[in-house]
């Protein structure tokens, strides 16, 4: 491989690793405060993409109708914040309506609920919108640097930019803020926490609506590098993204975020080498071979105190 | 007078042994197979109802009443009445025959019911298949209490590997060349085949149990998610068994009689492994470890047992799928089936046998009572258990069993 071919696929991985690290940080964090498995969340990416579109058509809409023109960079802002803020919802509905009745249930069975409302969002997004493709309007034009025989578009700096971006945010917000506080502390201790005066069910959707908010973000993003959308897209990310949280370790943010771009790198480099059918069977088969040594992942600990997010 | 006119007949209908209820059933899928066309022709029917007409609530709701009438006329009333005259001559037989007569009702009942048409066969044949599944899943995440998710994974080992030999064996194919063994001792041979394929299963289930030694729970389901991802993948690389384009050509060799019998081994040995004092470790490793420890219960060996049971089980019954089939690919393996798999489970029942049929059977029911709903049939579906989920969050029937033997409780007169 030579060392321009090198580059580029890490380039390729770089961006490729950040909608895994961006959906695994929401994984990851449900995991760490509320103990649970949210099996839907690879759907509430699916999710965010597709309010992202609508959004994104409105906006568009109303900008050619003549009102108010607004530029496209802030079409695409404009667009992420309300994926955000509709996935938001999302999130809150899927753990009002699956997760909080069945706060006090076995795991298991909160998980499986998990799955059928991840199977509902799939269908209901078929069944009303039918099966058609939908397509992303372009809101960037896309100018590809080539910086010594590698080519990076503009689309790939953002997508990196705004994932680290997105992180460092997050992990502000986790350690710096009273409800990032109220986070670690149902980490660190789960039922002392409504002892203390903070309600377990301000917690889990605060918790849901930030992880939702970072794979809308994800999602619209995604969208933007590959404009296809599909129901089922979530299906696909989202399992990889899930054993890529685990691989971070439980609720660590920073583990999400190198065991995303991890799981990205030896994907890219995986079908860089191999043939791509292979390319699945050897990225789970390391991840297996890492969990196997390491069962808790980068930065996980074992359940007890002194756990941090 | 009304009244104890009717506490009288309700306690003689709870009176009434399960035996005669199989035993009406059966006599009223002989009523349907003799006189069921011409009474639901006469109703305006046209053909019998093939699932007890519940797809006509969503298909044609106006041929409801009929639809009611002819359950009524069909199977209500004579199993009704067949219960009510038979009962004191059926609980005059000697408790030994009890359990055949009942597999032998139950199975005459299901093989007359289904003969009347192949659709009827399929779903009977899907149904025990999905009940095996659910009751080997139930021997690790309901006595155990662990979350694996491998059952997917676990069911295409034994599809493949069961394929395989009854291809190779004795189909003339493209891939294998002329059948290795004499055809004529095909069906005699794929007993054998089925149980290679469980017990290539079972082995395979080490890798997921060894790692469970180490860990529990939550990165038990990470290890059998990714076992599930790693089969699938690897299936889908193996160009000799057809990669992901799939697998033909099996022989149909599991026919009802034979679905029904590996179905109801499986059920006997798990129920028999359940109840055994190995067995009785399994809920131990899942309320405390430590403690079965310190009370001798060699949890290691219990939970390699529970884990190679529950796969050889799942591979037979993937092996039993293949040969309904005739066709197999690894996509329907993945996650969807073992998620259908789990919620089967989680609505009927934690550690119940019983559960794991009224799950299977409800979930598969429902699959098939929704069919005219096409695409938003997995609306309703996911909407309903999550309804179960949420009211009864360890299943309908868990952590108990119904027998089938109704016993007399004498109890001494009240004195004082």
């Amino acid at each position: 491989m030579t060392l321009t071919a090198f580059l580029q696929y890490f380039a390729n991985a770089l961006q490729w690793g950040s909608f895994y690290a961006l959906i695994a940080i929401g994984y990851s964090m449900v995991y760490g405060v509320l103990m649970l498995y949210n099996f839907a969340h690879g759907d509430i990416f699916m999710s965010g993409a597709y309010i992202g579109l609508f959004v994104c058509t409105g906006l568009l809409a109303i900008s050619a109708g003549g009102l108010v023109s607004m530029p496209p960079w802030l079409i695409l802002i404009l667009t992420i914040i309300g994926s955000m803020i509709g996935t938001s919802l999302v999130g809150m509905f899927v753990e009002r309506v699956a997760y909080r009745p069945l706060r006090n249930a076995p795991r298991a069975s909160a998980a499986v609920t998990g799955l059928m409302v991840g199977l509902l969002l799939e269908t209901t997004n078929l069944w009303v919108l039918g099966a058609e493709r939908r397509h992303y309007p372009p809101l960037i034009k896309v100018m590809s640097y080539k910086i010594g025989g590698v080519s990076i578009t503009n689309t790939k700096i953002m997508v990196i930019g705004v994932a680290l971006l997105v992180m460092l945010i997050m992990h502000l917000i986790v350690h710096k803020t009273k409800i990032g506080l109220a986070m670690r502390a149902c980490a660190y201790d789960f039922p002392v926490v409504p002892l203390m005066g903070v309600s377990i069910d301000f917690i889990a959707p605060a918790t849901f609506v930030l992880g939702s908010s970072a794979a809308a973000i994800a999602g619209v993003l995604f969208s933007i590098s590959y404009p296809v959308l599909e129901p089922y897209m979530g299906m696909l990310i989202g399992w990889k993204a899930f054993i890529a949280a685990i691989l971070g370790g439980r609720g660590s943010i920073k583990g999400a975020l190198l065991a995303g771009y991890l799981l990205g790198f030896i994907e890219i480099f995986v079908a860089a080498i191999f043939p791509s059918t292979l390319r699945d069977l050897i990225a789970y088969s390391i991840a297996l071979l890492i969990l196997t040594f390491r069962p808790l992942g980068f930065f996980g600990e074992p359940y007890s105190a002194h756990m941090r997010l | 007078m009304m009244k104890s006119l009717i506490q009288k007949v309700r306690s003689r209908v709870s009176e009434i042994p399960t035996h005669a209820w199989l035993l009406g059933l059966l006599v009223a899928t002989l009523i349907e197979r003799l006189v069921g066309d011409a009474v639901a022709g006469s109703l305006g029917l046209g053909i019998i109802p093939r699932l007890f007409g519940v797809r006509y609530i969503l298909t044609k709701p106006l041929l409801i009443p009929s639809v009611m009438a002819y359950l009524l006329v069909i199977y209500l009333v004579p199993i009704s009445i067949v219960a009510w005259f038979s009962a004191p001559l059926i609980k005059k037989l000697p408790s030994r025959l009890s359990t055949p007569i009942f597999l032998l009702l139950l199975y005459g009942a299901l093989h007359i019911w289904g003969g009347l048409d192949e659709y009827r066969l399929l779903v009977l044949q899907f149904i025990l298949i999905s009940i095996l599944l659910t009751a080997s899943l139930n021997l690790t995440n309901g006595y155990m209490g662990e979350f694996s998710c491998a059952s997917g994974g676990f069911m295409a080992v034994g599809a493949y590997v069961t394929s395989v030999l009854t291809v190779w064996g004795f189909v003339n194919d493209d891939v294998f060349g002329p059948p290795a063994l004499p055809p004529a001792i095909g069906p005699f041979m794929f007993p054998i085949a089925l149980i290679i394929g469980g017990i290539v299963t079972a082995l395979t289930a080490l890798l997921v149990a060894i790692p469970s030694f180490r860990t529990r729970g939550d990165y038990l389901a990470i290890i059998s998610l990714a076992y599930t991802f790693i089969i699938k993948s690897f299936l889908e690389n193996l160009e000799v068994v057809g990669g992901p384009r799939g697998f033909m050509h099996m022989p149909k060799w599991a026919n009802l009689p034979v679905v029904f019998l590996w179905t109801l081994a499986g059920l006997w040995v798990m129920h028999n492994y359940v109840s055994s004092l190995l067995g009785k470790g399994a809920p131990g490793v899942r309320d405390d470890e430590l403690a079965a420890e310190v009370m001798t219960v060699d949890t290691r060996r219990v939970k390699v047992i529970t884990f190679m049971l529950s796969a050889f089980w799942t591979g037979v019954a993937g092996g039993l799928f293949a040969h309904v089939m005739g066709y197999i690919n690894p996509a329907t393996f993945g996650i969807m089936k073992t998620a259908e798999i789990m919620a089967m489970l989680y609505m009927g029942g934690l550690n119940s046998i019983t559960g794991s049929i009224v799950g299977a059977v409800l979930l598969k029911f429902l699959m098939e009572a929704l069919r005219p709903l096409q695409v938003a049939k997995w609306i309703f579906i996911p909407v309903i258990i999550i309804f179960f989920m949420i009211r009864r969050p360890w299943g309908l029937v868990s952590f108990r069993e119904f027998g089938i033997l109704r016993k007399e409780v004498k109890r001494a007169p009240a004195s004082d």
